[in-house]
């Protein structure tokens, strides 16, 4: 296959990037996304040119790092993968594709394709964890009864990654998807009930102070999310939220 | 609860309780308004219980105008904060993939009906206070069909109307169901919910558009 890109290329955090064409030949259908890149990388590298840095890690979908905005969506065309689960057979030789970095205000750039999303870090560290007491006498976690339809739905919740496809996704850069994921998580369970009403008030505070947007309920969140977290999880947040704030 | 004020989930039920008022407001203007087609005398008693009705006047009249300014201010603002929020705009952004027309184009569908209510209040409202503050005309109930039969003669404003109305539509069709998302509403009557948004935004707006132009093709001929 023969692959024409156009790729964001910025030199550093302060640097003004642009758009560079590249044009990639010998790409196969088996190739997984980041292949595709590796093997630009190399030609680059050969060629005395910086490679395009993107981020990535695991490589299976699990740990949220890979973050491409492709041919306008956040982990590109296919639904509930992350792009190193993407593969070239999704594209037809002689395609174009457009690849940039998550756009918002609090995820800014580093480099290339690589932005910042330690405010994902600061939203959870304001409120995303629970207290637990190691005393001489620990009680198991799993004697304590908890109803199976809220086991689940925390456990949905807690599959959230934090790639910020859902921030890349949204049309106002919002992170309630994120947000509301971290704070259901807990808000389900027992355990979560003791720091329940500052946990919400907290991490919406720092969701807030990072700059990232306001929700406007078009579900573009859900629906680009590689994990599948629903908008029940920001109804959740927000009734959470509101009789956080009521009681005071 | 001095953070509510600054936070975004408290800014978003506000514009939530606001439309929602709007609603009922609507729901209250579309049923008065049907009368008109109906039965004459009906509209213009109940035309003129609104009009000097002191609670209708004094309490009802200035909270909905608040109502709408506060909707359509927050809008604005939070128009303008999901702007920033971007910073630099994508190449390349499939809006249409993952949400629909109506739910990315609030702002737009929006911005119509304020224009339209600017002319809205210009030919009733405006009218309406010269008749009884400026001018300082007697009462006098039977005035309301004629003058509303009236404003439809010419095709323009009928048509700027239906158009509104139209928008209207698009606009209830995404906020009406969306403003329960936003008061942390989304469960087991979410699917019904969102059913009864799809019938009132398309019932009310069309019922609001037949009358509009059932009285452009049913002039009051002296």
């Amino acid at each position: 296959m023969k692959i024409y890109l156009k790729i964001w290329r910025q030199k550093n955090a302060e640097a003004k990037g642009s758009m560079v064409e590249y044009t990639l030949e010998g790409v196969e259908s088996d190739m997984s996304f980041l292949e595709m890149l590796d093997v630009l990388n190399e030609e680059l590298i050969s060629k005395g040119e910086e490679p395009v840095e993107f981020d990535h890690d695991c490589r299976e979908g699990i740990c949220g790092t890979c973050s491409l905005m492709i041919n306008g969506r956040p982990h590109g065309p296919d639904s509930r993968i992350t792009v190193c689960q993407l593969h070239m057979r999704s594209f037809n030789d002689g395609d174009s594709i457009v690849i940039e970095p998550w756009r918002a205000k609090a995820f800014p750039v580093i480099k290339d394709l690589i932005v910042d999303r330690t405010a994902f870090d600061r939203i959870q560290q304001a409120g995303g964890y629970i207290s637990v007491n190691t005393s001489g006498r620990p009680v198991d976690a799993n004697a304590i009864p908890i109803e199976k339809d809220a086991a689940d739905a925390s456990f949905n919740a807690a599959t959230c990654i934090g790639c910020g496809a859902c921030v890349a996704a949204c049309k106002n850069a919002s992170a309630m998807l994120f947000t509301s994921a971290k704070v259901s998580q807990f808000a389900l369970l027992p355990q979560g009930q003791v720091e329940a009403a500052d946990r919400v008030l907290n991490m919406v505070r720092q969701m807030d102070l990072e700059g990232f947007g306001n929700c406007t309920n078009t579900g573009a969140c859900e629906i680009e999310c590689p994990k599948g977290i629903s908008l029940e999880n920001i109804a959740r947040m927000n009734r959470e939220y509101l009789a956080a704030s009521v009681k005071g | 609860m001095s953070g509510l004020i600054k936070s975004s989930l408290a800014r978003k039920v506000v514009m939530a309780l606001s439309g929602l008022f709007l609603v009922i407001f609507l729901v209250l203007h579309v049923s008065i308004n049907l009368a008109s087609v109906i039965s004459p005398d009906f509209f213009n008693e109940a035309s003129h219980f609104m009009g000097y009705n002191p609670i209708v006047q004094y309490a009802m009249q200035p909270i909905l105008i608040i109502g709408v300014i506060v909707h359509f201010v927050m809008g604005f603002v939070l128009e303008a904060q999901n702007r920033a929020a971007r910073g630099i705009s994508y190449v390349k952004y499939q809006g249409s993939a993952n949400a629909p027309w109506v739910s990315r184009n609030m702002i737009y569908s929006g911005l119509v009906i304020l224009a339209f209510l600017g002319l809205h209040f210009y030919d009733f409202w405006v009218h309406e206070m010269a008749y009884k503050y400026i001018e300082v005309n007697p009462e006098d109930p039977t005035r309301y069909y004629a003058e509303t039969v009236e404003k439809f003669a010419p095709f323009w404003r009928t048509i700027i109307y239906v158009i509104s109305f139209g928008l209207l539509g698009l606009h209830l069709w995404h906020g009406f169901q969306s403003s329960f998302q936003s008061m942390g509403v989304n469960n087991k009557f979410t699917p019904a919910i969102k059913t009864f948004t799809k019938v009132f935004a398309v019932v009310v707006p069309l019922a609001f558009a037949f009358i509009a132009l059932y009285h452009h093709l049913n002039p009051i001929t002296h």
